[in-house]
């Protein structure tokens, strides 16, 4: 307790006196980056989820096999949520004496919440909104359906025990992005029409959904409370029941926010560290005094770790404030800007900023401290006694283990973590090594330069320790930065790349197999350059390995894995495949002319979801119909790419006879945008999708996310500038003494500015080298494991990195140092004596 | 090596000796020898007595001053501070002894920068939990002259003023020995006489025994009497 109290007074004092700023500043400033790029990014993720809903019709989505109790709608209607029903399940339909087996979908008041319907206008040419659902007794069909079925405008069509009018054709639907390919007709009704119908029976596969939307934080609050609660059978619809495109997208910038906020604490984590060092050499002398004053080793330990708890609570605290404030101001300008409603972040980010600080602190100027109990009490009779550079091996140990338990904190996987930290434990091992190498080279060098050059040269020398470590502190301050900015150039290209100007707009489904020939003719004729078909063809898994199968069976491997081969799947067959969009990652593809027996290959992410192996044997059922292959390759496939991709895709021949359609992409010429309404005139049977209104939904919601990013990443940027200042500062002292003696006798401005010029160079072109180098392959083994890019060295930007590290580096040193030529020497010698 | 056995009372021990330095030696290794800083040095210091160790530069005064106050630890022989041996001690003991009995003047002042001349005047009795630190600080300082600085940092504070500033921290525990490195060796002629003075009256008031390392002749006559240090031994005055 007097311990604590005597640690309180001297935080107090040397508060007061301004010794603890620098490693205060630091502190506070790690605890801000971190909080700040925290809560920025928590809250980026929840606009981004709640972003990603709405492309599924509302900005939360409850499905059930059962009917949607009271719980649920009375929750919605506590949080102010507006709340519409719906249900679906597959049905015959009637028209005249045509059965149809549909996809049947009942619409309650208010649907869609979010987006709308696009339907077919009376010149049968043209869509328009409609936000409404079917009048009661009417209906509305797909525009293929109803070509399907010979229907018309008018029309009577049975539905069980019903019969409605069919009132409008929909082109598109608010929650296409679920699924854009499923050919099935789709009928839509009211729901006060359902009951009518008699198709409500025990036994029935209905699956009801609750869409809620309204303000951002009741449906944050809303989801919350409903995960906690989800009953059999029921769940949140999220964005991983999209289609693949829209979802690899959007857990790219996820990754990339995750990213930032990793890297934000390694920085943070060197600014202490570096702010720690300085902080314990400077109380070395005044260690020895307290030591002559009668204080035990005890008491010393005691009050200076005492010093750095205070410094702790009090630097966490102003660090969580601004944090907030930053993200308070940051995120309703952002709000604004991106016209996103950004939801409220958790207490989380300012829990794990205090954790950081602490930790950080605690792991980086403890050893130090404790180090400082060995300092002789004869210091104070003899400067030179070594002081506490003892402890710089158990401080980067103690140090580097919180930094791995923190990164595994915050990275939520182990192998993130464990990559990052050996990045960093590499780059640190070679920046130590070239470190020595520089210092002893130079320590032959010192003889032939001359003037200045030889003083400052001479500096990095003198401290092999010191120096070492400013180097692998600046070393990897810089590679952070860079890692960050090229990981970052990486994402946004390729973004701005994966939706070229000639991206395919329209997505052309349903084409028999008759119609290939005349389709790709009249496309042609229509001006559209290459157009190339493909056979889809919708399958059930049955078997695998000779063993029948259900969803159930994959239970184990997750709930996607379970709704994936529950699902049908969409199988294509193909003698080549395209390279631009797909790469072979094992197996080979078939030869020319293809395999003797039918092969498939299969997309990477979905074998490796269900537990898919090369050579294992899956049998679909096809229509009634069996069809069986073995796996000969796994690919990876770029979805971005927005053309038509398939989870499946057959060896050439092995689908003929099976029951499908084709399918194809194209861009529409912008001279013939009517292009797509004549194809439709011309084979009435087929769909044309639009998927502009879908990719400028995704293209949307990737810019919001990238400016989310953008800010994060200056922001971290700014803190990674502030660890160089503090580097730099923590020898400050040294300099300082140096530059007045140097003065005293007769060092002019220039030279000393030269001295100190030459020293920095040095020190930053080594540090921004090493960076640059670890950057760049650090960012590949990210690029490539955690966002799933193709690398390819950034040389130019690594380079321009290297240079910037380099001037920032000497730029903020001369900044720091300037105290140096305007102070009086007298002065200075007598403060540092 | 350390030797703790009772050597022949080569010194002159005495009922009221508060300093008793018997067969002090330390040896440092170098590479190619071994280094004797001192060597066989032995005398006693009573109570209220001040006596100056003199010597040229690198003679070991400074060592000697160290090993009497247990910041060093002797190669051979004993010290006995205020009737305990230093060589029983631990480090941690030696600190409990120094805080109670002995008082630290030393060349470059070693005020810590962070704390204001007050704080620095508080600190020993801090660190000895006194319960009211800052009365007898406050009164010493204003003792020393420095009544109208107790706010200021040592940087804030010309050399004198500093040294000054180290005389109350020295005194303010009322110690019974106080060391004193060359505490004039980093001020001017003029600025050193007045701290001289200060030094000698502090020492009368509170009848403390002093110990002056110095090579100033001038100064070491002020002392009750001195000992030569030459190469490491005590030679005759």
């Amino acid at each position: 307790m007097r311990g604590l109290l005597q640690s309180w007074r001297l935080f107090r004092r040397e508060l007061a006196a301004g010794e603890v700023r620098v490693l205060l500043a630091a502190l506070v400033l790690a605890v801000t980056a971190v909080t700040a790029v925290g809560f920025i990014t928590d809250r980026a993720e929840r606009a981004l989820a709640l972003e990603a809903n709405r492309l599924l019709g509302g900005d939360a989505v409850l499905r059930a096999d059962q009917p949607i109790a009271e719980g649920p709608r009375q929750l919605a209607a506590r949080e102010g949520l507006r709340v519409a029903e719906t249900l679906s399940f597959p049905s015959m339909l009637r028209h005249a004496d045509r059965f149809k087996l549909a996809d049947l979908r009942a619409l309650g008041p208010g649907f869609p919440l979010r987006g709308h319907y696009l339907l077919l206008a009376d010149d049968g040419q043209s869509d328009r909104i409609s936000r409404d659902i079917p009048e009661p007794g009417t209906l509305w069909l797909s525009r293929a359906g109803a070509e399907a079925m010979g229907a018309r405008i008018g029309d009577q069509l049975s539905v069980g025990d019903s019969a409605l009018t069919l009132a409008a054709l929909v082109s598109q639907e608010p929650d296409a992005a679920l699924d854009y390919f499923n050919v099935a007709p789709r009928a839509f009704l009211n729901l006060a029409d359902l009951p009518a119908t008699g198709l409500i029976q025990q036994g029935s596969r209905i699956s009801y959904r609750l869409v809620v939307a309204g303000d951002v934080a009741a449906v944050s609050r809303f989801s919350s409370a409903i995960k906690a609660t989800l009953g059999r059978g029921q769940r949140l619809e999220t964005i991983s029941d999209a289609r693949p495109e829209i979802r690899s997208a959007l857990e790219r910038a996820d990754r990339f926010l995750g990213l930032s906020a990793l890297l934000s604490v390694v920085l943070a984590a060197i600014a202490v560290a570096m702010a720690a060092r300085r902080h314990c050499a400077r109380h070395l002398d005044g260690c020895a005094v307290m030591r002559c004053l009668g204080a035990s080793q005890a008491r010393i330990t005691t009050i200076y770790i005492g010093e750095v708890v205070w410094l702790g609570v009090v630097g966490s605290g102003i660090g969580v404030l601004l944090g907030l404030a930053i993200q308070a101001a940051l995120g309703s300008w952002l709000a604004r800007v991106m016209g996103l409603a950004i939801p409220p972040a958790g207490l989380w980010p300012a829990i794990e900023g205090v954790l950081v600080g602490f930790t950080v602190l605690l792991a980086f100027a403890v050893p130090p401290i404790l180090a400082l109990r060995g300092v002789s009490a004869l210091r104070v009779l003899r400067r030179d006694l070594a002081g506490a550079e003892a402890g710089a091996v158990l401080s980067t140990i103690a140090g580097l283990s919180g930094l791995a338990a923190l990164l595994w904190l915050k990275a939520g996987s182990a192998s993130l973590a464990f990559s990052m930290l050996a990045g960093i434990a590499i780059t640190l091992l070679a920046l130590g090594l070239l470190a020595a190498a520089l210092i002893a080279l130079l320590r032959r060098l010192r003889g032939r330069l001359r003037g200045p050059w030889r003083y400052g040269l001479a500096n990095v020398g003198r401290r092999p320790l010191s120096s070492a470590a400013q180097i692998s502190a600046l070393g990897l301050g810089l590679m952070v930065i860079l890692l960050l900015t090229l990981v970052r150039t990486d994402l946004l290209d390729r973004w701005q790349r994966a939706l070229p100007a000639d991206a395919p707009n329209r997505f052309i489904i349903n084409v028999q197999s008759d119609q290939v020939q005349p389709v790709q003719q009249f496309l042609r004729d229509g001006g559209v350059d290459s157009v190339e078909l493909y056979p889809m063809i919708r399958g059930r898994l049955i078997e695998l390995n000779q063993q029948p199968v259900s969803g159930s069976d994959f239970a184990g491997n997750g709930e996607r894995a379970r709704r994936l081969a529950e699902r049908e799947f969409n199988l294509s067959a193909s003698s080549s495949y395209r390279s631009s969009d797909n790469r072979i990652v094992a197996g080979n593809w078939w030869p020319e002319g293809g395999p003797a027996e039918p092969e498939v290959s299969v997309e990477q992410g979905l074998a490796s979801a269900l537990g898919w192996k090369l050579g294992d044997h899956v049998a679909f059922d096809i229509a009634g119909r069996r069809f069986d292959a073995r796996i000969s390759s796994l690919r990876e496939v770029d979805w971005e790419s927005f053309r038509p991709n398939f989870f499946v895709v057959a060896s050439p021949g092995a689908l003929d006879g099976y029951a499908g359609s084709h399918i194809t992409a194209i861009r529409l010429p912008e001279a013939r945008p009517g292009l797509a309404n004549d194809l439709v005139t011309r084979f009435p049977n087929l769909s044309v999708i639009d998927i502009d209104a879908v990719l400028a939904q995704v293209r949307n919601t990737a810019n919001q996310v990238t400016m989310a990013v953008e800010y994060v990443f200056y922001f971290t940027l700014l803190a990674g500038i502030l660890v160089l200042l503090a580097a730099v500062t923590s020898t400050q002292d040294e300099r300082l003494q140096e530059g007045s003696v140097m003065r005293v006798l007769g060092a002019r401005h220039w030279q000393l500015r030269m001295a100190h010029a030459s020293e920095f160079i040095a020190i930053g072109l080594l540090a921004g080298l090493t960076a640059a180098t670890a950057a760049t392959v650090l960012s590949g083994v990210i690029a490539e494991q955690v966002f799933g890019l193709p690398w390819s060295a950034n040389w130019p930007v690594a380079a321009a990195g290297a240079l910037a590290g380099m001037s920032a580096v000497t730029i903020s040193g001369l900044l720091a140092t300037r105290r140096v030529l305007s102070a009086p020497p007298d002065r200075t010698l007598r403060a540092l004596a | 090596m350390t030797d703790t056995s009772a050597e022949p009372a080569v010194a002159q021990l005495s009922a009221d000796s508060v300093l008793v330095v018997n067969g002090l030696g330390k040896r440092v290794p170098l590479p190619d020898r071994q280094l004797t800083i001192l060597d066989d040095v032995s005398f006693s210091i009573r109570a209220g007595e001040a006596v100056a160790i003199v010597g040229a530069s690198g003679s070991g005064k400074s060592t000697l001053l160290g090993l009497m106050a247990g910041l060093d630890l002797p190669s051979s022989g004993t010290v006995i501070l205020a009737g305990e041996s230093l060589n029983a001690l631990d480090e941690d003991g030696r600190a409990r002894l120094r805080g109670q009995k002995v008082g630290f003047v030393f060349q470059s002042f070693q005020l810590l920068p962070s704390l204001t001349a007050l704080e620095n005047v508080m600190l020993p009795l801090e660190l000895a939990d006194a319960a009211d630190a800052m009365t007898p600080a406050r009164d010493i300082l204003q003792k020393v002259g420095l009544g109208d600085r107790l706010g200021h940092y040592p940087r804030q504070l010309s050399g004198g003023e500093q040294q000054r500033v180290a005389l109350a921290r020295a005194f303010v525990t009322r110690p019974d020995v106080l060391f004193a490195d060359e505490p004039t060796g980093n001020l001017d002629t003029e600025t050193g006489a007045q701290v001289i003075d200060l030094l000698f009256e502090l020492n009368r008031q509170q009848g403390t025994t002093l110990v002056l390392v110095t090579h100033d002749e001038k100064l070491a006559v002020r002392c009750d009497r001195s000992l030569r240090l030459s190469g490491g031994q005590l030679v005759s005055p």
